[in-house]
């Protein structure tokens, strides 16, 4: 066990995957020199050689192009989109080619292709460095979409991500990327048959058992909603928190099983509410376990708006208050009218 | 002040064959000096050369009954090569099976010298399955729709034979309106940037859908590689020998770590974009008579009567190998059965995936309510007509 935070966690499993493996190969902007705009790739280019940590030129579909025929030659490509604003002018080239690569070739061509994307808010950063796409990407068949919301994940779902013959949507809360806790670099030994034992990435895991609400989210908001079913427990609410990870598949079994016993479920995340993630989660639920609920599932979600200016942005994504409003909602406990109940 | 009926008119280029660009045979057969590209033609037999015309009387056969098939409503759709058999032929001959071709949805020809099995040319237009063939069987990609998208997945391929340290080469096929495409000026960058064993072949057909290469640019196609620092040839797509001598250049370049080349083919499409388009709407008959009377069969068979290659024995012998390679994708084609329904859910993902599985299973256990004896994977179309 080793401490290490999130994004030295990243580090750590790129450098164990280039070494396990090498058809592993990570290509971005920025990545190689300079180790990234965020330093995860810090001192793999001098480690693994500019071969197989290669600088792009500035040019995202192309990055991802380049990526597919690599793939297509038996490479296990993982590529870094600089910023989460920046990931659309690759699009076709996810949605229409890297996604739907496999079903097109009856199987015959698989595109192990990882997809690092920095995601969300709250760092008072430029436009276009702050949003929270992964709905796209979850809408979209032939993708993999994950998240990470710990040092141990970072370093794990990472490497499972790259070892598996689908393509990965691997997003980093880059708010987070500096958050600490202990990573076993063991976990899976030296990679190989040992990596199939771990956790599979598609699983949702509870972090806190409670009987009264079930609360899912992931990424960045995994620690804000951590600190709300402390604060819910100071008030008697009892909190079951479940890290979502895997956003596509999602492990509806899982959560199934909560909202099962606790009878209401919230949903929280960073990206806009329109067929969002919570969305999808709370039509599922709620076909699921309907006589088990006690009320409508609430979702905690950033405005349907373009992701405002950084003064402003405090209102944007869901924070502690925000999350336990959310909770007293599902109580029925309103501290706010609704929309609808205001214009009533 | 630009008069205002002016705005927005491109300027009309000349997109047709200069002087200096490449040319072995001209319009009329005759074959012409060009000691710099005669050197990749060195040790061409007879029989290649018979070869050469077979493949292009050949391929206009399935051509022409691919486009048959259409009218009869074996197929859905189909986009004829008509025209573009030597640009296709002389470049595909030009290729080694360890090259790998990603191509756009015309290049049916470069599939035959792949050796794609005459009935997987035409799967995908019947519409009965998503891929023709297995890529790496063949070297070659699937056609992509997307335009210009395969230049970057060819470049990438490229970047890997590097990495390999491959004798090898990557082609990306596309067509004049591709040039327009951001993924293809990318290609052009990354290409360049790493010098990666890709060669970029564009066959200039003078139309993508209804506009003319005039809209897509006011400086010849091949005048746009210099800027990127990439060689480009500009070549008779009209003339087999001429772009089989420049591909085969090119591809030398490519294996030898000589870098990437963009070849411009200029040719014509005689035919529609596809089945479904009406090429009378937008052009005129006299352009294509114009292009008919430099048909690159007819052309090639000059050459090869004039120098004794090709004689009426011959002729009939490659007309017969023709239609039989005709009856044979006929019969292959319509042989073609729809697929069982729960197909549809096959080969999304390459691993376990939860959520197709449910999706699945819920759909077998629709299907299999409206159980009168028929299985979960019969035809459900049939079924609704029979109730």
């Amino acid at each position: 066990m080793t401490t290490l935070t999130l994004g030295k966690a990243l580090n750590a499993g790129l450098r164990r995957s280039l070494s396990d493996d090498d058809k592993v190969v990570v290509m971005g902007e920025d990545i190689g020199r300079l180790g990234g705009v965020y330093r995860i790739t810090d001192g793999l280019q001098a480690e693994f050689g500019p071969r197989r940590v290669i600088d792009t030129p500035l040019a995202e579909s192309a990055i991802l192009g380049t990526a597919i025929g690599l793939a297509y030659r038996g490479f296990r490509p993982v590529v870094e989109i600089q910023f989460d604003g920046f990931v659309y002018v690759a699009f076709d080239q996810i949605v229409s080619q890297l996604a739907k690569m496999h079903a097109r070739t009856n199987g015959a061509v698989k595109l192990p292709l990882t997809i690092r994307i920095p995601v969300g808010g709250g760092l008072g950063a430029a436009e276009h460095h702050s949003e929270s796409p992964e709905a796209y990407f979850v809408h979209t068949a032939g993708l993999r979409v994950v998240t990470v919301a710990t040092p141990q994940d970072a370093f794990t779902v990472l490497r499972q991500a790259i070892a598996c013959d689908d393509p990965v949507v691997f997003f980093e809360p880059k708010r987070r990327y500096h958050l600490k806790g202990e990573v076993d670099a063991g976990a899976d030994g030296g990679g190989g048959p040992e990596l199939a034992t771990a956790p599979f990435m598609g699983d949702a895991r509870v972090l806190t058992t409670g009987s009264d609400v079930t609360l899912v989210t992931f990424g960045s908001l995994v620690p804000t909603a951590l600190d709300a079913a402390v604060a819910a427990a100071d008030e008697g609410v009892s909190v079951e928190v479940v890290d979502l990870r895997s956003l596509s598949p999602v492990d509806h079994a899982t959560v199934e099983a909560s909202v099962r016993r606790t009878g209401r479920l919230v949903v929280v995340h960073e990206g806009p509410r329109q067929a969002g993630v919570g969305a999808e989660i709370a039509a599922e639920i709620t076909e699921r376990c309907f006589h088990h609920l006690e009320a409508a599932p609430v979702r905690v979600t950033g405005h349907d708006v373009p992701y405002p200016p950084a003064k402003l942005e405090q209102h944007q994504v869901p924070d502690l208050d925000r999350i336990l409003d959310g909770v007293d909602r599902v109580l029925g406990r309103v501290s706010a009218p609704t929309f609808e109940e205001a214009n009533r | 002040m630009t008069p205002s009926d002016q705005a927005l008119r491109p300027p009309q280029t000349e997109h047709a064959l200069r002087a200096d660009d490449v040319q072995i045979l001209d319009e009329h057969g005759h074959r012409r000096a060009a000691a710099e590209h005669d050197r990749w033609l060195e040790g061409l037999s007879r029989d290649d050369l018979l070869g050469l015309y077979e493949d292009m009387v050949v391929v206009r056969r399935i051509d022409a009954e691919a486009t048959a098939l259409q009218r009869q409503g074996e197929l859905a759709l189909w986009p004829p090569l008509l025209g573009q058999e030597a640009a296709q032929i002389g470049s595909g001959r030009a290729l080694r099976p360890e090259d790998f071709v990603f191509s756009s949805y015309r290049e049916h020809a470069v599939a035959y010298t792949r050796g794609v099995a005459l009935v997987d040319l035409v799967r995908v237009w019947r519409g009965v399955t998503a891929s023709g063939w297995d890529p790496y069987a063949v070297g070659m990609a699937t056609p992509q729709v997307i335009i210009g998208a395969q230049a970057l997945h060819a470049t990438g391929y490229a970047m890997g034979i590097q990495i390999d340290g491959a004798a090898a080469a990557a082609v990306g096929y596309l067509g004049d309106g591709a040039m327009s495409q951001g993924d293809v000026s990318e290609a052009f960058v990354f290409a360049a940037t790493y010098q990666a064993p890709v060669v970029l072949f564009c066959q200039n057909n003078q139309w993508a859908i209804s506009e003319p290469v005039t809209l897509q640019s006011p400086v010849p196609l091949v005048d746009r590689a210099a800027g990127f620092g990439i060689p480009g040839v500009r070549v008779d797509g009209n003339d087999v020998l001429a772009v089989l001598a420049v591909t085969r250049a090119a591809l030398d370049r490519a294996r030898t770590g000589g870098g990437p080349t963009f070849i411009e083919a200029v040719t014509y499409r005689m035919g529609p974009h596809t089945t479904a388009d009406d090429p009378t709407r937008y052009r005129d008959a006299d352009e294509l008579a114009s292009w008919a009377a430099r048909d690159p069969i007819a052309r090639f068979a000059t050459y090869l009567r004039d120098t004794g290659v090709l004689d009426d024995a011959a002729e009939e012998r490659v007309r017969a190998t023709a239609d039989r390679v005709a009856a044979e994708l006929r019969a292959g084609c319509v042989a073609l059965e729809d697929p069982p329904a729960l197909t549809v859910f096959e080969h999304v993902y390459a691993e376990p995936h939860t959520g197709i599985d449910r999706e699945r299973a819920a759909y077998a256990a629709y299907l299999a309510g409206f159980d009168d004896g028929a299985a979960a994977d019969d035809e459900t179309t049939t079924r609704t007509e029979e109730r």
